[in-house]
């Protein structure tokens, strides 16, 4: 005799449905999740939306140097954004910087989560010594402030974009070692993975087709803040003249170059990179706090 | 007949081991220990094949642990559990998977027992894949024999635990452990999250499921209305020990252990009116702090010097009734 | 002789995103003083909502809607927060399923108790603190000196809970509404929490609402009882009638569900279906969609009719009435 029960809602609905029409809510997210896709889009499209290629040293030509914005260059284009020591036009500097920026960040974050989850998933089901050893590992990483960290590294590795990459992902595997390891610990102690267990299944099946997947919204949350950081990270160690070259220079090489004219008062050429910066940074952040919020186990009625 | 599980001195111990900080405070003089919770201590049982055997106790007893043990998720400290006659400890590679799968759990929140990831289908069918006992193509049919059997609906199964009541979880759970052909089911406080009407329902399917497939049960409940309902011999359990094993009338209508008598009288029972509830007295120990000789004494009406000395083995006081009580001695 | 409560067409809803979740969709009942009533139901059946209705705690997205409770003929409903908290703690209580939820995991027991009679009362801390130790006694926690000294989480949960249910006696309030208090807890400790209830509930005089889904601890200590099925009571009644002569087919289903020695390996009834969907209720009868004794005229609400004395029913084909 089977007693069939129909469930009482009618759509096949997956969890990431449910989680992106809870996300879009907020008009904070909305407003924060368009500004930064309109810089990703034009941060891709860099090439053709911008008059000028300002690592092309054959189109910069120093006698557009330090005009205000709105002035016309001397190829016969407008400098929206006025132009650096250079020449550069910053308009198109600033998205060009944005490339690499953008790249250095998001390259560095993903390695470094690739790399930090695994360890912590490994040092969460291992358990014992093995955890405490890695965990240690992880703290005394922590324990050192990360622009300091990645200022001994690049001093050590040398300068290039590669370089920078390594060290910012040495810096940052550490956040996401700690998050993984304890989102694995409360997932490990679940009764769906004494099932797994109980049903026989292999430790390797069970970690990443069990705990691993989640693990994944404190991830996601870490993920994104901690790319915004890595960005913030690259432009300090730009800024302080150790991060990438002056010849494709990111926003924090422009913020660095324009510093010495700020006090005779040619803002435009720290000032525009520097907004640049913020809003990036701010609208991963606000992102970021959407996303933590939404996945955040909620009590429900 | 022989039985088909047996737990021969089982014994679990949690114990904090201290670390290097700890021991160093040790070595200077600070009153630190190791705390060790004996959370099953020496336990034989035995079920026979086909028997429902219900295992009662409150907090601390270790039914739990127990439960666990026999499902193969714990390793005993101590003793062996067998299966068929064999130790499972002993047994090789493929003979203890075959044996693992043959035992398998009930869990007791609908909630966390099931991947909120996965889909039901998946839930339920990844297991028989994994180890063989369905082929990729028979799977789909597998699994929507298996749903229909615990009462579900096939239709549903794309769908996420989510979207399921809590009495429609725990038959997804059911069938999840059915999908490997087990013989015996541990079900540990399985209806014990449900509402009333539900708890019916679940426990009418357990019953059906017994007789259709013919399963052997390890029912761990706190309740005794249910246990009294669906087993055929209870075991009772006080901090870490079996104090008292019956067949299901004996115990209700003739309790041996003072324990048991206290247990059977503070519960509620609905053909009880306006009752002046007399209790025993006294907390339920702490698991790492146990009293000596008889766990029970403290709270004991009946209690004398043997009591908190040595501890009363468990001894046939009737054929099929055990009792660890040293009054039974006389 | 004024009732200690009377709760006349409570409606509280929940304007959620989703929906509006009628929580509590009409009801009345009476207390008397020093009377014991059993609100009975199932998850979703807003017994919990009515008792935080009573004590003013519904926030939002909730809100009482429209209805009356009165307690002493002093009417609750839109009383200002100032006249509410004068009276919770004082003359209405409450005792919650998680003792935790009364008890502040950072302040010993003597501040808490302390604090729950100085802000309705102007005495000593040193009386205060007197009968703060003779309401642990009374509640019967053995060496209750050392127990003020203490933390919460220094005591077990049945300890916890005891104090819990001394708070709530401190200041001899009118009425206690008890939620699920011993649904967490172990039965021989169920057993000595019921008692301490009862007993301090005869000496003060307190009118008690004890709020569960456990059948038998209700039959075990309520005078009378109130059964409620989605936001609704469907039965009321004493308990020696509406238990061994029920009316209403939910609670006769409800009955059916629990074992008892005398059914020993017999089939439990099934209450066939799930329990109603709260943004979705069916019109007219809630439980038509579930009930073998439904019929066309269950489409409309049916009102409530008392076919004996004192038991009181909202259906249209209830049993007794022959069948």
């Amino acid at each position: 005799m089977t007693d069939t029960a129909a469930a009482p809602v009618v759509k096949v609905q997956s969890p990431f449905r449910r989680f992106a029409s809870e996300f879009f809510e907020s008009w904070i997210a909305r407003v924060a999740l368009l500004t930064l896709l309109t810089i990703i889009f034009l941060a891709l499209a860099a090439p053709w939306i911008t008059p000028q290629n300002p690592y092309d040293l054959g189109q910069v030509d120093v006698l557009d140097g330090r005009l205000p914005p709105g002035e016309e260059a001397f190829a016969g284009y407008t400098m929206w954004l006025g132009s650096d020591g250079a020449g550069r036009d910053l308009y198109s500097a600033i998205l060009y910087g944005l490339r690499i920026s953008l790249a250095v960040g998001v390259a560095s974050g993903g390695i470094a989560l690739v790399i930090g989850s695994l360890i912590g998933l490994f040092a969460a089901y291992a358990g014992g010594r093995v955890e405490t050893l890695i965990m240690r590992l992880v703290d005394l990483q922590l324990s050192f402030p990360a622009a300091l960290t990645a200022l001994i590294l690049v001093a050590i590795l040398g300068k290039g974009i590669d370089k920078i990459i390594i060290a910012l992902v040495l810096v940052q595997w550490a956040y996401y070692a700690r998050t993984v390891r304890g989102s694995a610990l409360v997932e490990r102690r679940k009764e769906y993975i004494e099932a797994a267990t109980c049903l026989g299944l292999s430790h390797g099946r069970i970690v990443m087709r069990h705990i691993m997947p989640n693990c994944l919204a404190p991830l996601i949350v870490v993920g994104t803040v901690q790319t915004a950081h890595a960005i913030a990270l690259e432009a300090t160690l730009s800024f302080l003249g150790v991060g990438l070259p002056q010849t494709e220079p990111s926003l924090g090489v422009l913020i660095a170059n324009g510093y010495e004219y700020m006090l005779s008062g040619r803002y435009w050429i720290s000032v525009f990179p520097g907004l640049a910066l913020l809003l990036t940074i701010v609208s991963i952040n606000l992102v970021g706090d959407r996303l933590r919020d939404v996945l955040n186990p909620r009590l429900s009625r | 007949m022989n039985p088909i599980l047996e737990t021969r001195a089982v014994t679990k111990r949690f114990s904090k081991s201290l670390d290097f900080a700890a021991k160093l405070a040790r070595r200077m003089g600070a009153n630190v220990s190791e705390e060790t919770v004996h959370a099953v201590d020496g336990v034989d049982l035995a079920v026979m094949p086909g028997e429902v055997v219900g295992l009662v106790g409150e907090s601390g007893c270790g039914k739990s642990t127990l439960g666990r043990m026999v499902a193969g998720i714990l390793p005993p400290t101590e003793g062996s559990v067998m299966f068929e006659g064999a130790d499972i400890a002993a047994m090789d590679r493929a003979e203890a998977r075959k044996a693992a799968l043959e035992i398998q759990m009930i869990f007791q929140d609908p909630f966390a027992s099931l991947n909120p990831r996965m889909r039901v289908d998946q839930i339920i069918g990844e297991a028989p894949l994994f180890h063989g006992i369905a082929s990729r193509a028979e799977l789909p049919d597998y699994v929507d024999d298996i749903m229909r059997r615990t009462g579900l609906d096939p239709s549903l199964k794309r769908r996420y635990p989510h979207q399921f009541s809590g009495g429609q979880r725990q038959r997804i759970g059911i069938a999840r452990a059915l999908a490997v052909k087990p013989r015996f089911l541990v079900c540990d406080e399985a209806i014990a999250a449900l509402d009333v009407s539900i708890q019916a329902q679940v426990i009418n399917l357990f019953v059906d499921l017994r007789e259709e497939l013919d399963l052997t049960y390890l029912f761990i409940s706190h309740d005794l209305s249910v246990v009294e309902h669906i087993s055929d011999r209870v075991v009772i359990m006080y901090l870490g020990r079996v104090v008292e094993s019956a067949p299901i009338a004996d115990i209700f209508d003739a309790p041996n252990h003072p324990y048991t008598v206290a247990l059977l009288n503070e519960a509620p029972r609905l053909d009880q009116r306006r009752r002046a509830f007399e209790p025993v007295k006294g907390e339920i120990p702490s698991p790492l702090d146990p009293p000596t000789g008889c766990h029970f004494h403290p709270r004991c009406p009946h209690a004398h010097a043997r009591c908190s000395a040595e501890r009363p083995a468990l001894r046939e006081i009737a054929p099929g009734r055990l009792s660890a009580c040293h009054l039974n001695d006389g | 002789m004024t009732a200690t409560l009377s709760v006349t067409g409570l409606h509280t809803h929940f304007f959620t995103r989703a929906g509006v979740v009628k929580a509590v969709d009409g009801v009345d009942f009476d207390v008397a003083p020093g009377e014991v009533m059993g609100l009975v139901g199932e998850s979703g059946s807003g017994k919990s909502i009515t008792g935080f209705s009573i004590m003013g705690l519904i926030d939002e997205p909730g809100k009482i809607v429209s209805g009356s409770i009165r307690l002493k003929g002093e009417e609750l409903v839109g009383a200002s927060e100032e006249a509410m908290r004068a009276l919770r703690g004082n003359r209405v209580a409450m005792i919650f399923q998680d003792p935790m939820m009364t008890l502040n995991p950072v302040l010993r027991v003597d501040t808490q108790m302390v604090e729950a009679i100085r802000a309705h009362e102007k005495v000593s801390k040193r009386d205060a603190l007197a009968r703060s130790r003779d309401a642990l006694g009374m509640v019967g926690i053995p060496a209750p000196e050392e127990r003020l000294r203490a933390y919460p989480h220094q005591l077990s949960g049945g300890m916890r809970q005891r104090v819990a249910i001394a708070i709530a006696f401190l200041n001899e309030p009118d009425l206690i509404i008890a939620d699920e208090p011993t649904t967490a807890l172990d039965v021989t400790i169920q057993s000595q929490i019921i008692h301490e209830a009862q007993s301090l509930c005869k000496r003060t005089g307190t009118a008690l609402i004890w709020i569960t889904h456990d059948l038998a601890v209700v039959a075990g200590i309520a005078d009378r009882i109130a059964v409620m099925y989605a936001g609704r009571i469907v039965e009321a009644g004493g308990i020696d009638a509406v238990i061994d002569t029920p009316l209403h087919p939910y609670t006769v289903g409800l009955l059916g569900s629990v074992p008892t020695s005398n059914r020993r390996g017999e089939r439990l009834t099934q209450i066939p279906g799930m329990p109603p969907n709260v943004l979705n209720l069916p019109e007219g009868c809630t439980f038509r969609e579930r009930c073998p004794r439904a019929t066309a005229e269950c489409r409309h609400e049916p009102a409530i009719t008392e076919p004996r004395a004192g038991q009181a029913v909202r259906c249209f084909h209830p049993h007794g009435g022959g069948a």
